[in-house]
């Protein structure tokens, strides 16, 4: 089996790593690459930070693993490669009306991604993540090939579980009911925080997020707009896309000054009195994947995404997370506030019940203080920090925010026994620990 | 005559056949994908037929045993409306390798010429009674220009471009068509840890190129394009410097 040395990077583009990498085609490839030389998989590369580098390591890069191994259109019964993406099962099934029933914010994710980081959707606060509605997963560990079921202890550290306990080889799905591959959208401004709380916690819709101006100040601190959707069927130019960045954006391009202006355009481009429109499904789901590279656009040393979960009682903590980052002047203008549900079963998942922030950073080094003080805050909180976009938390955070850590550890060690399947993140912050 | 279209891909494991057996399932057409590894095309069936293929089946075939040819051309007769071909089959061992067994030769050639040759031999009177279809050939650039690296692989791919050329003479007769695809760097499973690459295109970007070849009812084609005119310098060069070269 050939391997081939790559250097590759996280989304966010601050950490790099060179890995041998090999990329089956086939299943039995993947079943002997695992036999003779286990390594964590690759996906598209869209977590942040370092959850998918293995520097100075082997990798097993599964985007030729992207078939569709089966359908049902009676249940919307799914089963798929580990290296097919959200969009195009969107793409596919959506005409059809089925679509997975969560997707992230980008459709370049994978399938064997999205279970092992968890992921949520605008749908979070209805449908729970990505975990919650996975069938059966195929799984190639270093001590051979593993068929999975929820409610097992193995399962449960699967889902979020970073790739740790083995390659996802394919993964049965339950897919969702939509009536088409056209969203009917409602955009409503708010003015400040308590308004824009208020809003997402009245909103009965089907999917909602919130865009957040994370420079604004005062009065205006938190204000926003909330995006709500619903499936619909109809008949809507698709969405364009594959536009690529050119080149690195230099420095000045999210200055503060011009991320403020920008920020009150995109505010004021909804009116005050609200909207609704229809777009076509990729448009509401994957805004950004209409720009191919778009994180080039913060320049080369990359940027970082800070994304926390606070519970639903500590909304004064996240205000003064606000007035942090606008005072900062740091943020670009990719900032989402959005209410999430109750948690699911992945023992190390993400989501739990309360309001989620994310927002972007350029690399500097004044962000990065920033970032572990907001990392501090979530802990001191009782929240969460999104692995699937850190880069920076330490230890002694996550310990603190994640506390089945150890219980998920020796459950990864008997899928995982040696070690083989570690990253640079497990690494960093000792998850596979304890110690 | 129906609208109904089916195309038997030989070699159908291969990365370039999965996209573009994936584009002709987009369009609605029946598929019927040929290879060794029946456990991976049962699966890239399921994927076709997810993707749009009214029907996708996987059948056995092996370029170096004539006697896999039957099942395929009984599944084919069985076919209505127009039949159609994909060749993706061939083999490159390393030229050290069969410098060091020649005997390797013989295989070389049956994979990448007589044997898909033979089948399509069979295949042609099929058409030619519904006077439509298409056959697509893929070759290499290779084929055009015998090299120091690989030409064992090129000499058989060339016979295969000459045979594709009477074959079109053949088939145009009878409203047919034949489509000899001429390949550069395309990013499979193949080359994938090759030194020496570039301007390596991905196989869905050369399934596209195909397909249009189709419609358009071209004859060769080079994928990416830019490989005619990288060819043509490379087959300008006078053979007593050409020898001498080793590119």
């Amino acid at each position: 089996m050939s391997w081939k040395s790559r250097t590759y990077t996280g989304w966010g583009r601050v950490h790099s790593a060179t890995s041998d990498t090999a990329r089956p085609e086939r299943a039995s490839h993947l079943s002997r690459l695992m036999a003779e030389a286990p390594a964590p998989a690759l996906g598209n590369l869209r977590s942040y930070g370092d959850a998918c580098l293995n520097d100075g390591g082997k990798a097993i890069d599964m985007l030729r693993m992207d078939r569709i191994l089966g359908f049902d259109p009676e249940t919307g019964v799914l089963n798929v490669e580990g290296g097919c993406t959200l969009g195009t099962l969107a793409r596919i099934f959506a005409p059809q009306g089925w679509l997975p029933a969560v997707m992230p914010g980008t459709g370049f994710a994978t399938v064997g991604g999205a279970i092992a980081n968890d992921v949520h959707g605008k749908n979070h606060h209805h449908m729970g993540s990505f975990g919650q509605h996975v069938l059966e997963i195929t799984l190639e560990t270093p001590k051979g090939k593993e068929v999975l079921t929820p409610g097992t202890a193995g399962f449960n550290a699967t889902i979020g579980g970073l790739g740790q306990t083995g390659v996802i080889q394919s993964a049965k799905l339950q897919m969702l009911a939509c009536k088409g591959d056209v969203m009917m959208v409602t955009e409503r401004r708010a003015e400040n925080l308590d308004a824009f709380l208020a809003l997402i916690n009245g909103s009965t819709a089907s999917y909602s997020v919130g865009w957040i101006d994370a420079t604004a100040q005062g009065e205006a601190l938190g204000r926003g707009i909330l995006e709500e959707g619903e499936t619909g069927a109809g008949l809507v130019p698709a969405a364009k896309r594959g536009k690529r960045v050119p080149f690195n954006a230099p420095g000045f391009a999210l200055s503060p000054p011009i991320v403020r202006m920008f920020n009150n355009a995109y505010f004021r481009r909804v009116p005050a009195a609200g909207r609704t429109t229809v777009k076509p499904i990729d448009d509401f789901f994957f805004p950004l994947d209409k720009i191919y590279d778009w994180n080039k656009l913060y320049g080369k040393k990359g940027f970082h995404q800070f994304q926390c979960v606070l519970p639903l009682d500590q909304t004064e903590v996240l205000r003064e997370m606000l007035k942090k980052i606008a005072r900062s002047a740091l943020a670009s203008p990719l900032a989402v506030l959005k209410r999430m549900g109750p948690e699911g079963d992945g023992m190390i998942s993400f989501p739990m019940e309360g309001y989620t922030l994310a927002v972007d950073f350029r690399n500097k080094g004044r962000a990065e203080d920033l970032i572990a003080h907001l990392g501090d805050m979530t802990a001191q909180a009782g929240g969460r920090v999104y692995l699937a976009k850190d880069a920076l938390a330490s230890e002694a955070q996550i310990r603190s925010m994640y506390p089945n850590l150890n219980d998920w550890a020796a459950e990864v060690a008997k899928h995982d026994p040696e070690g083989r399947l570690n990253t640079d993140m497990t690494r960093r912050l000792n998850l596979r620990g304890p110690k | 005559m129906s609208n109904e279209n089916t195309w038997l891909i030989l070699g159908a494991t291969s990365s370039m056949a999965r996209a573009f057996s994936r584009a002709v399932a987009q369009r609605g057409h029946h598929l019927i994908l040929a290879g060794r590894d029946m456990a991976d095309l049962e699966a890239s069936a399921a994927d076709c037929t997810a993707r749009g293929a009214p029907t996708a089946r996987a059948l056995p075939f092996d370029a170096r045993d004539p006697k896999s040819f039957e099942g395929l051309l009984t599944a084919m007769q069985a076919q209505t409306g127009t039949l159609n071909c994909a060749v993706f089959v061939g083999s490159m061992p390393a030229q050290e390798a069969i410098d060091a067994d020649p005997t390797l030769i013989t295989g070389t050639v049956t994979d990448s010429f007589t044997g898909p040759a033979e089948l399509v031999q069979r295949l042609a009177p099929m058409m030619e009674e519904r006077g439509a279809g298409t056959v697509v050939g893929v070759g290499s650039v290779a084929g055009d220009r015998g090299r120091l690296g690989n030409y064992v692989y090129g000499a058989a791919k060339a016979g295969f471009h000459t045979y594709l050329s009477g074959l079109r003479n053949r088939l145009t007769r009878s409203g047919g068509h034949v489509v000899t695809v001429k390949p550069g760097f395309v990013d499979t499973a193949m080359t994938y840890d090759l030194d020496g690459m570039f301007l390596v295109a991905p196989p869905e970007k050369v399934a596209q190129d195909i397909l249009r070849a189709c419609d358009k009812r071209k004859n060769t084609i080079y994928t990416p394009f830019f490989w005619r005119y990288i060819m043509r310098i490379i087959k300008s060069v006078p053979e007593p410097i050409f020898k001498k070269l080793s590119i």
